[in-house]
């Protein structure tokens, strides 16, 4: 047994980069056992990346590894795989559940860990074969769950659990090994309601008395300051602040989670538009987009401005612009300068002139297969004819290579995307480049209203303002209303005119621009289900 | 990094390796030919008059690849619309290239009906379409072997001699459409025949296809073949495109049957529409298509290959070794080359 005073883990100068685009840098973090610390930031801020460096994950590796020493129980370790860091001591209870459906509590909690005993058959074939130790199982389920201190009932199958058991269930599968030092919870409560939530942060409180030493990332704030011995706020890669919960409060952390420290940037042109007219009018709008359900947005959009929707992850933002171009399955009223658009109808949408670009570039915004100039012309050439030539009376529609080929020299000049040339496969390009081919395809659609969804996202910092700057062009040289849905609040502080802030499924507040940080990640937590 | 390829490994990533191993034993077989004491201008004009009666029903490969239905496995529907064609045309009592014309005509409208309850079944089971299209294929064949008996055919051309009902396995075409494309300006030069009208008939269906996916409507199709969101994001419907691609695919199979009929001589009823899909599948992939990507080219190309060792392996491979070779190699190739392609789904070669 290690002292109090030696740490259970230590984190020492923590880095890692994605092919050159850095997420973490110089990262320190120290545990000690039975510590409880409440790890928090911005979507992107590198939590998840941390603790991917921390519990194995292949994917880390495969990328190159990273940089720093991770310490355990003043060793350095090296964790190859999950199963090193099981092997270790280490447990994580992921934000999706990895149960079986079918099998039940028991079953779950001990899968591939259950105790066996030898038949005949095993006897002879070897100890594959063994039959299940069926009264073990219950024993040892029945400790694990008694040592997370929530009741649940070991005999129910998965499948006809809420979500709140399934949660515990994971809990108690990692509370079941018996090397357990360390337990990473990410977003635990989420999918929890208030009591059971409760009875989770009780079940920390009992598992931290028992010596184990836990991580804990969550959106909701209070829940840190209730249960945590310390708060470690991240952002853009680096923790920004390493305190004792007890010496601090919802406000201050959420300034330390948004708050930038290069000053003077945010500051750039907000335009109002109180007196234009109302372009885009939602109401009553639901969208069901898995995992990010809109439940009830009312929201108008002004003619010729930049609206930003930023908001939390999962909350539904990103529903918002899938459901109104038909995407997902939506209801509500979206009214466009008069006339009523028809939801779950991608083509209406588009012939009212918007135009979307997805979040999804590769899924939804790409024809991967194919050269940059038909993803470029595709959507103009089938919506408004564009970059055809007409014989027989308009009978035969045929493709005009030339103007293709035009139109996409033209938008690979002015967008600078790097590419061999108009016929390259989009498949071949960066991210960065994947993604203002995307735009290009919004923008020879000549829209009114463009939806964009998530711009910068993957991709690294020189091409993220080019991409902005662009928009921002699109918006003041063509007049075109933007709406511009992103998880980044700086980069919506910078571009939007107005910022909606989206929290559970529901328009938390509209703010302009300028708005201080804190009065907008106030608004993004006000809802939080 | 990248290793600088030679030029024997550009040309192979180019042309793709099982092509260029079929060319060059194809390629072996004809250097074969005058030495094992068979006449090479009548092996080339065999493979000649083989490639223009199953260019067609190769050609029906395309329209569903490029929508994304994968390769056509049923294709057998089309090719009983086009029996049904046949088979009708002569029991209305057309004869001569008159009867040629009407068993398009009658075979059209029932490959329009089938292909659109193909089409709408292929669109329920979006991303199984290969599967269930074979299924489609083995179950229309044994319906239409109890109907080829039960359906009321009365010429007597056409209906078993003893009982006067129900139609014969094989049906001759002798003064009907046999060999009428085939005779059309058909260049003669000794043994060398080429079928000038068969080929010409096979180039304009290529080239309408061709054409067809340079419009605005096959751009359409390519997309939804490509990436279905990104074209249904584009205000595309996709089951609509789908459904075309598919009946498109079927009539070209009708028409791919008479045309091949009128080659070989014979309406082939029963099992026979059962064995004509997996070969026309092969020669597309032999060509260099893939399961998503296919060109006119590569429809020529494969048909050739496909259809020269066919006609090569029996004259050459049987003298050497003096056994029927042909079939075994023929399965060979065409099943291995069906597995080799569904195992690898990348982009096809030009």
């Amino acid at each position: 047994m290690s002292s109090m005073n030696e740490p259970l883990l230590e984190m020492k100068n923590i880095s890692k980069d994605f092919f050159g685009n850095s997420v973490l840098s110089d990262i320190n973090l120290t545990l000690r056992e039975g510590e409880v610390i409440g790890l928090v930031g911005e979507n992107g801020a590198g939590k998840s990346t941390l603790m991917r460096i921390l519990f194995g994950s292949t994917m880390i590796h495969e990328t190159g590894g990273y940089g720093g020493q991770v310490i355990l129980n003043g060793k350095e370790v090296h964790f190859s795989s999950p199963f090193d860091a099981i092997a270790a001591g280490i447990g994580m209870v992921h934000q999706e559940f990895s149960l079986i459906p079918g099998f039940t509590t028991t079953e779950n909690i001990l899968l591939n860990r259950e105790p066996v005993k030898k038949n005949l058959v095993s006897d002879i074939f070897g100890d594959r074969l063994n039959t299940l130790n069926r009264a073990e199982m219950d024993k040892r389920a029945s400790e694990a769950i008694r040592l997370m201190g929530v009741d649940i009932d070991k005999k129910m199958v998965i499948s006809n659990m809420p979500v709140g058991h399934k949660q515990f269930t994971e809990i108690a599968r990692e509370l079941s090994k018996e090397q357990l030092r360390l337990l990473i919870l990410d977003e635990p409560t989420a999918v929890l309601t208030e009591r059971e939530a409760e009875a989770l942060l009780a079940s920390i409180r009992g598992m931290a008395e028992r010596g184990i030493a836990i991580i804990f990332i969550t959106h909701r704030l209070q829940e840190i300051l209730s249960v945590c011995n310390r708060v470690v706020v991240m952002r853009d890669g680096v923790v920004v602040k390493d305190t004792p919960a007890d010496q601090t409060d919802v406000q201050q952390i959420t300034k330390w989670m948004v708050g930038r420290e290069v000053a003077g940037k945010a500051e750039t042109s907000v335009r109002s538009h109180e007196g234009a007219k109302d372009i885009l009018s939602i109401e009553k709008l639901w969208v069901d987009m898995p995992g990010e359900t809109v439940r009830n947005v009312n929201l108008t959009v002004k003619e010729g401005e930049i609206l930003g929707i930023g908001g939390l992850a999962g909350q539904g933002k990103l529903g918002i612009p899938n459901g109104i171009m038909g995407l997902y399955q939506a209801g509500g009223r979206v009214v466009f300068e008069g006339k009523e658009i028809p939801l779950n109808a991608p083509r209406k949408c588009l012939d009212a002139s918007f135009a979307f670009v997805s979040e999804d570039r590769r899924g939804v915004g790409l024809l991967l297969d194919e050269s940059l100039e038909w993803n470029i012309a595709f959507p103009a050439m089938q919506i408004q004819n564009k970059y055809l030539k007409k014989y027989l009376g308009g009978l035969v529609k045929w493709r005009d290579e030339k103007a293709i080929r035009e139109v996409t020299e033209k938008y690979i000049g002015e967008l600078a995307i790097r590419c061999t040339s108009s016929k390259q496969k989009a498949r071949e390009l960066s991210g960065g480049n994947q993604q203002k081919v995307c735009l290009a395809k919004a923008f020879a659609l000549n829209p009114r209203l463009l939806f964009v969804s998530e711009p910068t996202r993957g991709i690294d910092v020189g091409a993220k303002a080019l991409v902005l700057e662009a928009l921002r062009r699109f918006n003041r040289e063509s007049g075109v209303t933007i709406v511009m849905v992103s998880s980044e609040l700086e980069e919506l502080r910078q571009s939007c005119d107005r910022i909606a802030i989206v929290s559970g499924g529901r328009i938390a507040g509209i703010l302009p621009a300028n708005a201080s940080v804190e009065d907008l990640g106030e608004l993004m937590l006000s809802q939080v289900k | 990094m990248q290793k600088e390829k030679s030029w024997f490994g550009k040309l192979v990533e180019n042309y793709g390796l099982p092509r260029m191993i079929i060319t060059l034993f194809l390629l072996l077989l004809l250097v074969l030919c005058p030495f094992v004491g068979a006449d090479l201008p009548t092996q080339i004009s065999n493979i000649i008059a083989r490639f223009s009666w199953n260019g067609i029903l190769v050609l029906a490969m395309v329209p569903m690849v490029h929508s994304g239905c994968g390769l056509n496995f049923g294709l057998p529907l089309g090719i009983i619309s086009g029996l049904l064609g046949a088979t009708l045309s002569i029991e209305f009592g057309f004869t001569g290239p008159l009867s040629f014309l009407a068993a398009i005509a009658i075979a059209t409208p029932f490959a329009l009906i089938f292909g659109t309850g193909y089409g709408w079944l292929l669109n329920r089971i979006k991303g199984g379409e290969m599967m269930i299209a074979t299924y489609v294929g083995f179950s229309s064949v044994s319906l239409m072997c109890m109907m080829w008996l039960i359906l009321p055919y009365h010429s007597p051309n056409m209906v078993w001699g003893l009982s006067g009902k129900g139609l014969r396995t094989t049906i001759t075409l002798e003064g009907y459409y046999n060999q009428v494309l085939a005779n059309f300006l058909k260049i003669k030069i000794g043994n060398f025949v080429i079928p000038t009208g068969s080929l010409l008939f096979f180039a304009l269906l290529a080239l309408c296809i061709w054409a067809f996916l340079h419009t605005k409507t096959g751009t359409a199709m390519t997309a939804v073949g490509s990436n279905p969101v990104f074209a249904r994001a584009a205000g595309i419907n996709v089951d609509r495109i789908r459904l075309l691609s598919v009946i498109m695919s079927t009539w070209l199979a009708a028409i791919g049957i008479l045309v091949y009929e009128q080659g070989f001589g014979f309406i082939q009823l029963y099992m026979a529409p059962f064995y004509m899909a997996l070969p026309a599948v092969s020669a597309i992939l032999i060509g260099g298509a893939t399961v998503n990507k296919a060109t006119i080219l590569n429809v020529i190309i494969g048909t050739i290959l496909f259809q020269g060792i066919v006609t090569m392996t029996p004259t050459v491979m049987n003298n050497i070794i003096h056994t029927d070779m042909s079939e075994v190699i023929r399965i060979i190739a065409s099943n291995g080359m069906i597995l080799y392609a569904l195992t690898r789904k990348t982009e096809g070669s030009k």
